[in-house]
């Protein structure tokens, strides 16, 4: 049994560890808290789901979802949330919450509240490893969320667009008087933390349906995750995603499944108190 | 905002007596019982807001789960009276004193984080009360919620409600107006202001932000109980994430740092969806909209908003 909890923790941990990565970039470029990322998630499976219903072929579908979600990123950025530039945090978080609302209700007016399904990529016949079995659908999940991780890694690290993102994480100002264009990371940052959560919402459709309403826990998990990892790193993000996973899977598995998301939750409350800074934040001192 | 919390002149008890009349004459303005219904609901959600503006506003502490309180003092009042045959009377007060405690006990560890992992903590305590009412249904009745025996015999009514709800808001704005106006209230903006200033003044924060919290806490759950025993019927909904974000926006959107704020954005934000049920299938586009404009246009709210407004016309007659 442990060998398929095991399983099951490291494919929702993938999916939670891609929306984490979506706060995390949010938040190093802007400081601010994107309760709207979970929204990206929900676009991706219900764009998915509707271009492939109209006849779309699948792999286009999904090009085209994720390239909605980028589009509907950018513009939150521009329309919503550099408008407010100097609102404060909770104004901020406000904000973003206004605009899941918008979302969420734009998805019902576009599309339905009915739950939809999305095909598996390449076909649904489970495959046996050891005592475990698993859907090829959970390959696909692991598979793309570490290309993923890794391609985002080379682009923070490689090329001018991702260190410019770095630079003004660091310190705007100092960014912006070295020729960064300030606006244009936030707008790349957007832009790419609602690719990663449409991607995310693509993989995992095939798996547990998708509909309206998806992207609230999802987002929430997301953002537990960039928590507990510590807010911010990348690395953090990935390891609190998975942590999370695992931790669900388990304590559904051998204690109770009504309660996972309690453990979830517990674990997280006391990892925040005993571990301010999360598993891999940096310990920040405080500005006065 | 640290500015706007702390340059407030306050002290009359002029807005508190406006506060009455208006509850006192708007009956004459409610022609039914659906309007009577709506306006207890406003008052209802006013005293939560009351109270979280002490916490968000003046002691500048995010709680993204206070619903979860909500949830507890109305199933806390409502599972001593219906399984337990208390009358409500006793059971209300005793699940007050329980709730108080239970947020002492979180309140202590939490209110150590700040900011974004503050947000998380007070979110995954709403969702744990949350699971813990639906899960739990041979106590709560699970995810169906449960019925509520009525607060006494003679309670009953839109009409003797909306005079037991409007009587229990005002005696809410009275309470947190004089602590805003005590010491207490002072360190309190002290703290919103910087933290750090204030513990060099000699003031406690991790005492003052308890205390913030506790009696937020209290006044949420005193609407949820009383709530419970208004609607005879109680749901899980009424603790979950989505109610802790339509209280910190209700709170946020009338007015940071402003008792009358809050209690204004609790009846704009509770009026307007029932306005806007005429427009059934916009109405989350719509509420949505409204939310991010009025933040990105007005961000200190709607009431200090139009306050410095007025002001500024007053100032330029002179």
């Amino acid at each position: 049994m442990l060998e398929q909890y095991l399983l099951s923790g490291i494919t929702t941990g993938a999916i939670y560890a891609l929306v984490a990565l979506g706060f995390a970039i949010i938040y190093n470029a802007s400081h601010v808290i994107n309760f709207a990322q979970g929204e990206f998630v929900m676009i991706g499976g219900m764009a998915t789901a509707a271009f492939f219903e109209a006849g779309i072929p699948l792999p286009a579908a999904v090009v085209l979802s994720i390239a909605t979600a980028t589009l509907v990123g950018v513009l939150l950025e521009k329309l919503a949330v550099e408008p407010a530039r100097e609102a404060s945090v909770v104004t901020l978080i406000i904000i973003t919450i206004g605009a899941s609302i918008l979302l969420r209700g734009l998805a019902t007016l576009v599309w339905d509240k009915k739950i939809h399904r999305v095909p598996a990529f390449s076909g649904e016949a489970p495959i046996a490893i050891g005592s475990a079995t698993l859907l090829p659908q959970v390959l696909w999940v692991l598979g793309v969320s570490a290309v993923a991780v890794a391609l985002l890694a080379w682009f923070f690290r490689r090329t001018l667009t991702g260190k410019a993102i770095i630079a003004v994480s660091h310190n705007r100002l100092a960014a912006r008087l070295m020729g960064i264009s300030v606006r244009r990371v936030l707008a790349v940052s957007f832009g790419l933390s609602a690719a990663l959560g449409a991607l995310a919402g693509v993989l995992i459709a095939p798996i547990a349906f998708t509909s309206w309403d998806v992207g609230v826990m999802l987002g929430l998990k997301g953002f537990a995750a960039a928590i507990l990892g510590g807010l911010g790193s990348s690395t953090g993000a990935v390891v609190g995603g998975l942590a999370l996973g695992l931790i669900e899977a388990l304590g559904a598995g051998y204690i109770s499944s009504a309660y996972k998301d309690v453990f979830a939750f517990v674990i997280i409350i006391a990892a925040l108190v005993f571990l301010p800074n999360g598993l891999l934040g940096r310990r920040a001192a405080e500005r006065v | 905002m640290a500015s706007s919390a702390g340059a407030r002149p306050s002290g009359s008890s002029k807005p508190l007596l406006a506060l009455a009349i208006v509850i006192a004459a708007l009956p004459l303005a409610l022609p039914n019982n659906y309007t009577y219904e709506v306006a207890i609901l406003v008052g209802l959600n006013a005293i939560v807001c009351v109270g979280l503006n002490l916490l968000i506003g003046y002691a500048g502490q995010i709680s993204l789960g206070h619903a979860g309180f909500f949830g507890l003092g109305a199933y806390g009042s409502a599972i001593l009276a219906a399984r337990y045959g208390w009358p409500a009377w006793v059971s209300l007060p005793v699940t007050l004193a329980a709730v108080a405690l239970l947020a002492w006990a979180i309140g202590r560890p939490i209110l150590r984080l700040k900011g974004h992992a503050l947000a998380m903590a007070t979110l995954g305590f709403g969702i744990i009360v949350s699971i813990v009412l639906a899960t739990e249904d041979r106590l709560t009745g699970g995810p169906d919620g449960m019925a509520v025996p009525p607060l006494a015999s003679f309670i009953s009514g839109e009409k003797i409600w909306y005079w037991l709800v409007g009587a229990v808001l005002v005696g809410a704005v009275w309470l947190a107006r004089n602590l805003i106006d005590s010491p207490r209230g002072r360190a309190l903006r002290a703290l919103h202001g910087s933290e750090v200033a204030a513990g060099a003044l000699g003031i406690d924060a991790a005492a003052h932000k308890l205390s913030a919290f506790v009696i937020s806490a209290l006044f949420a759950a005193a609407a949820g109980a009383l709530s419970a025993h208004y609607a005879g019927f109680i749901t899980p909904a009424k603790a979950s994430f989505l109610h802790s974000i339509e209280l910190v926006t209700m709170v946020v959107f009338g007015g940071m740092a402003s008792t009358f704020g809050a209690v204004v954005g609790a009846a704009v934000l509770t009026t307007l969806p029932q306005l806007l049920t005429v427009f059934k299938e916009y109405e989350m586009v719509l509420l949505g909209a409204v939310l991010m404009l009025t933040m990105i246009f007005m961000p200190r709210g709607l009431v200090p908003t139009l306050e410095r407004a007025l002001a500024a016309t007053r100032a330029k007659r002179r």
